[in-house]
């Protein structure tokens, strides 16, 4: 398991260029946003938390149709599927997940208190935000992985994974959003909402991959 | 042990490809599956993987490994097998070596290390090029090599020669033929003289 979290790993830094791929996505969706909202600094400080968290959801559906196109194209996939018995598909599809996160979400989870300058938030109110993103970023990774295993198949499966994972992701977005909130605006609570982060991820963390590998079993053809 | 199908049938996007295929393949046995193009060769080592639903009829491995192989019972037949498909299942961004080690990683430890499988195959030395720059033949035999560095007592083989030149295609031969020797089961679809013995299927015929 190690071996393929390595593997996957190396494969995000040698040829895809992923992880860059979403960081500068990423920066241009934060970068626009000022231009379109206009020089409110209080403005663009208020709503800072909700941009940079549909910032990064926008960029984590970025990648995630290669999850396991490519394993399938070159009939990795098929091999994975067969040692069932010895390593737990779920299991597979679990490490395949933290393997991805790890290369091509993190970096934007490190990325978003440099992109939080850009809409004039306080310090407290970036560092809330880029540990919600921290916590709550997998999750959306665990539900992609579902979505990703049925699209596998198809060719240009890329935007047919965002429309089935986005709602599915609100929950996510919700509960980071207002925790994010809940640390600089006094009265709301923060502790409340990021714990249902946590939980949703550690929930997402095991209905992804058991629902991916699943999809995966009866997908291969 | 033995690998046994019974009344087998396969279909392909509804249609029915064959019907009623059978055999019981013992240890040291090899099985050449013939046939024209679109025959179900393909489909056929898929459903025997389980990769593929049976449309009829079953699959299944009994019995264990005899006891100098280690006794190893194996609780299905994607468990016992190594399928060499028509794709090799290698990265083109990794080296060869390291496509290599992380199949051995993930499928477990063989009788050959990764250096000792490259040079059985004529790999030696360019272990440390990445996948991509190896020419067809070349990445035929790595995906060869593969086979090697885990222990499988079943290879499932599709159109395994494919891309090799004549001495390659002996190496494998004899390869094969060490395998069945080993107490190993061989199921291999082609339409090329293999070179080893071993029952033949002759698919896409009448019955």
């Amino acid at each position: 398991m190690l071996a393929l979290f390595l593997r996957d790993i190396r494969l995000n830094i040698r040829a895809g260029g992923g992880a860059l791929t979403g960081v500068i996505f990423f920066l241009a969706v934060i970068v626009t946003i000022p231009f379109g909202v206009g020089p409110d600094l209080k403005l663009l400080a208020r709503i800072g938390p909700a941009i940079l968290w549909i910032g990064a959801l926008l960029s984590c559906l970025l990648g995630l149709d290669r999850l396991f196109q490519a394993d399938r194209e070159d009939g990795s996939l098929d091999l994975l599927v067969l040692g069932n018995d010895r390593q737990m598909l779920a299991l597979t599809v679990l490490v395949k997940c933290l393997a991805h996160w790890a290369g091509s979400v993190l970096p934007l989870v490190i990325a978003a208190p440099l992109l939080g300058l850009f809409m004039n938030m306080e310090p407290l109110g970036i560092g809330a935000t880029a540990l919600t993103l921290l916590v709550g970023t997998p999750a959306i990774t665990f539900i992609g992985a579902a979505g990703a295993a049925v699209a596998v198949a198809l060719p240009r499966g890329g935007l047919l994974i965002s429309v089935l994972v986005l709602p599915l992701t609100i929950p996510v977005l919700i509960f980071g959003v207002s925790a994010s909130y809940g640390a600089t605006a006094n009265p709301d609570p923060f502790l409340q909402p990021f714990l249902i982060l946590a939980a949703l991820t550690l929930f997402l963390g095991v209905l992804g991959p058991v629902s991916a590998a699943l999809a995966l079993r009866h997908g291969t053809d | 042990m033995r690998l046994i199908a019974e009344n087998l049938g396969g279909e392909r996007g509804g249609d029915a490809v064959f019907s009623g295929i059978g055999f019981a393949l013992e240890q040291c046995q090899a099985l050449i599956v013939t046939g024209p193009n679109g025959s179900g060769k393909s489909t056929l080592l898929r459903i025997i993987a389980g990769l593929l639903p049976a449309a009829e009829g079953s699959v299944r491995i009994e019995g264990v490994m005899k006891v100098e192989d280690g006794g190893e019972a194996f609780p299905s037949v994607a468990s016992a097998c190594h399928y060499l498909g028509h794709q090799n299942a290698m990265k083109p961004a990794l080296s060869v070596a390291e496509n290599l080690r992380f199949w051995r990683d993930f499928n477990g430890d063989g009788q050959l290390g990764v250096e000792e499988a490259l040079e059985t195959v004529g790999l030696g030395g360019i272990g440390h090029l990445p996948f991509g720059y190896l020419s067809t033949g070349q990445r035929r035999r790595a995906a060869i090599a593969r086979l090697l560095v885990s222990h499988r007592p079943l290879w499932l083989l599709d159109e395994p020669t494919a891309g090799l030149d004549k001495a390659a295609e002996a190496r494998f031969a004899g390869l094969m033929a060490r395998h069945c020797a080993d107490g190993g089961m061989i199921v291999a679809a082609t339409h090329l003289p293999l070179g080893i013995e071993g029952m033949e299927l002759r698919m896409g015929e009448a019955g």
